[in-house]
């Protein structure tokens, strides 16, 4: 056998064995995988039957949940489906203002604690370290789980809804907020340091300007975000439409539910729009200058 | 009027925009300043916030609440506790396997090249639109009615709520692959299946792979809230808890919750990381702002 020969003799078994490799550890993956799953099925009570059963019910609900068509027109129909849209127009609004004082709130917190939790800003390490932990915790706590607690202390209302969303939007906020003040251009704060100025002056003229339409983007995303969790936080008793939308789901009012939904997704997806068109609006202001 | 003092004038009426803003915008800026701080009174009105002393009892009340969930404590229910993590931890990772065996399929055929006709995509995409903007409690809500109380029902709603997100990020994965290397596998003969396997396949399984540990992150905390509607998991104990006021075992819910998310997070981060190298780390918050 010639030197080439063995050459090539030698990559082929190279290749043999990092196939061989290969092929085992994506083995060990996909069977760790499908011990995980056998546990999680077996813990969360799936079983094919009860899956075949449950499309299927769910697709009987989805048709119950259709308006009936009673032969008196279209207009009488609808009439029929949405008979509580001026009550609900009303919720929906008190959904959307529970979104907007939370996302304030919750942003104006945030922009208050992110420059102690930008690790190249503030001196003192302690505080960096606790500012963050303290956000940590007011991001990590579900909304809902807030919610529960706020509704506990402060009754049946919106004002549980407004504090328990705008803890949870102080802490996904401070987080973003305080990454992008350790992104900032150093420059003007030493310059401002330069003439003199104090912290706050620094901050406020040196650190500000730099990234204020960022902030002002993030916080219009989480506004679009924070309208989709008033809808749901009515579901424990913190106002707006979930409050409704929970009682015909657990009366069984079938037609309110598919009306109420819509509505919802309606109001969800104008929201958006008009959200995006601002946010570009912002970030292409942040480009010019 | 002094010399000086015409000549200012002269200025300002030659060059206004140099003198700041005119009375006039200045006045606009008064008008909308003014709706602006009604606006928010008014939200604050709403919502109960200039209700003082519902105000101050609520914060008293809180005070209260909070001597009583420190220290933490599970008060012999720590066997339950675990058991409800576990349920939780299983909804979430078979949801979302749930979601992934349906949505892979879905996402290609929403694809424009993978499925040409125009009438078949429309209504495919507007069913996972309506699928997408449905909240996972809502569906965990329905889901209860539907197969009864249990984490059964938070399986097939973290499914239901997934399908549409999945099936859009695939199908737009779809869409964006190269297509240099789809017509270097058709270019030495391949059937369409074959095209598919080795031209499309290759570029979309990262997406796909990277894409199913965060739904499984957000998920795993989408788990743990179900329980508040009755769809099995930790949620229903942490709210059994705090109907009942037994606020150390609500705590030590509250951190067992947020032990379980940081571990997944972790060791999916890092499980991503060794599947899919360091890029796909990179998130929003690294986003610089432009100078």
């Amino acid at each position: 056998m010639n030197a080439t020969g063995d050459a090539i003799a030698a990559v082929v078994a190279a290749h043999g064995a990092l196939r061989r490799q290969r092929l085992l550890r994506s083995g060990i993956g996909g069977a760790a995988l499908l011990v995980a799953l056998a546990a999680s099925s077996w813990i969360s009570e799936v079983r094919p039957d009860r899956l075949v059963e449950g499309i299927g019910g769910a697709l009987d609900y989805l048709d119950r949940t259709m308006p009936r068509a009673t032969g008196e027109g279209v207009v009488a129909d609808l009439r029929e489906w949405y008979w509580g849209l001026g009550r609900w127009v009303v919720l929906l609004l008190d959904t959307v203002v529970i979104g907007a004082l939370a996302t304030l709130m919750g942003a104006t917190a945030a922009f208050a604690l992110s420059f102690p939790a930008a690790r190249n800003l503030v001196q003192s390490a302690s505080l960096c370290f606790g500012t963050r932990r303290v956000l940590e915790f007011a991001r990590a706590v579900p909304e809902l789980v807030f919610a529960l607690i706020f509704v506990f202390a402060f009754g049946i209302g919106p004002l549980a809804g407004v504090l328990a969303i705008a803890i949870h939007t102080t802490g996904s906020l401070g987080k973003l907020f305080s990454e992008v003040n350790e992104n900032a251009d150093h420059g003007p704060i030493e310059g401002l340091r330069a003439t003199g100025a104090g912290w706050l002056q620094s901050m406020g003229f040196g650190v500000v300007p730099q990234v204020l339409p960022v902030f002002l983007s993030y916080t219009l995303l989480r506004f679009e975000i924070n309208v989709r969790g008033a809808a749901i936080v009515g579901f424990v008793g913190a106002g707006g439409i979930g409050q409704e939308l929970y009682l015909v789901i657990r009366q069984f009012i079938y037609p309110d539910i598919s009306a109420i939904v819509l509505l919802i997704i309606a109001t969800v997806t104008a929201i958006d729009l008009v959200s995006e068109r601002l946010r570009h609006a912002v970030i292409g202001r942040e480009n010019l200058s | 009027m002094t010399a000086t003092e015409s000549a200012d004038a002269a200025l300002r009426i030659a060059h206004p925009a140099l003198f700041g803003p005119s009375p006039a915008t200045r006045r606009l800026r008064a008008v909308f300043g003014a709706l602006a701080v009604l606006a928010v009174l008014g939200a604050f009105w709403r919502t109960g916030f200039l209700d003082a002393t519902r105000l101050w009892q609520g914060l008293g009340k809180l005070g209260w609440l909070l001597q009583f969930m420190l220290p933490p404590a599970h008060n012999g229910w720590l066997l339950d506790f675990l058991h409800a993590l576990a349920e939780t931890l299983g909804m979430a990772l078979f949801g979302t396997a749930l979601a992934f065996v349906i949505a892979v399929p879905l996402g290609f055929l929403a694809a424009r090249n993978i499925l040409p006709l125009n009438l078949l995509r429309f209504p495919l995409r507007r069913g996972l639109d309506g699928l997408r903007g449905i909240d996972t409690l809502i569906w965990a809500l329905i889901f209860v009615n539907v197969v009864g109380l249990g984490p059964f029902a938070g399986v097939l709603a973290i499914a239901a709520a997934d399908i549409g997100v999945l099936a859009k990020i695939i199908g737009e994965a779809v869409e964006n692959a190269d297509r240099r290397q789809i017509e270097g596998v058709r270019s030495t003969g391949a059937g369409r299946l074959q095209t598919l396997r080795f031209g499309i396949v290759p570029q979309v399984s990262p997406v796909i792979l990277s894409n199913g540990l965060y739904f499984l992150e957000s998920n795993v905390r989408s788990a743990s809230i179900l329980g508040v509607v009755g769809a099995g998991g930790i949620g229903q104990e942490l709210s059994d808890r705090i109907r009942i006021n037994n606020w150390d075992e609500a705590m030590f819910l509250i951190l067992l919750i947020l032990v379980a998310v940081w571990a997944i997070d972790t060791m999916s981060a890092s499980l991503r990381m060794r599947l899919i190298g360091r890029a796909s780390t990179r998130h929003i918050g690294d986003k610089r702002p432009s100078p």
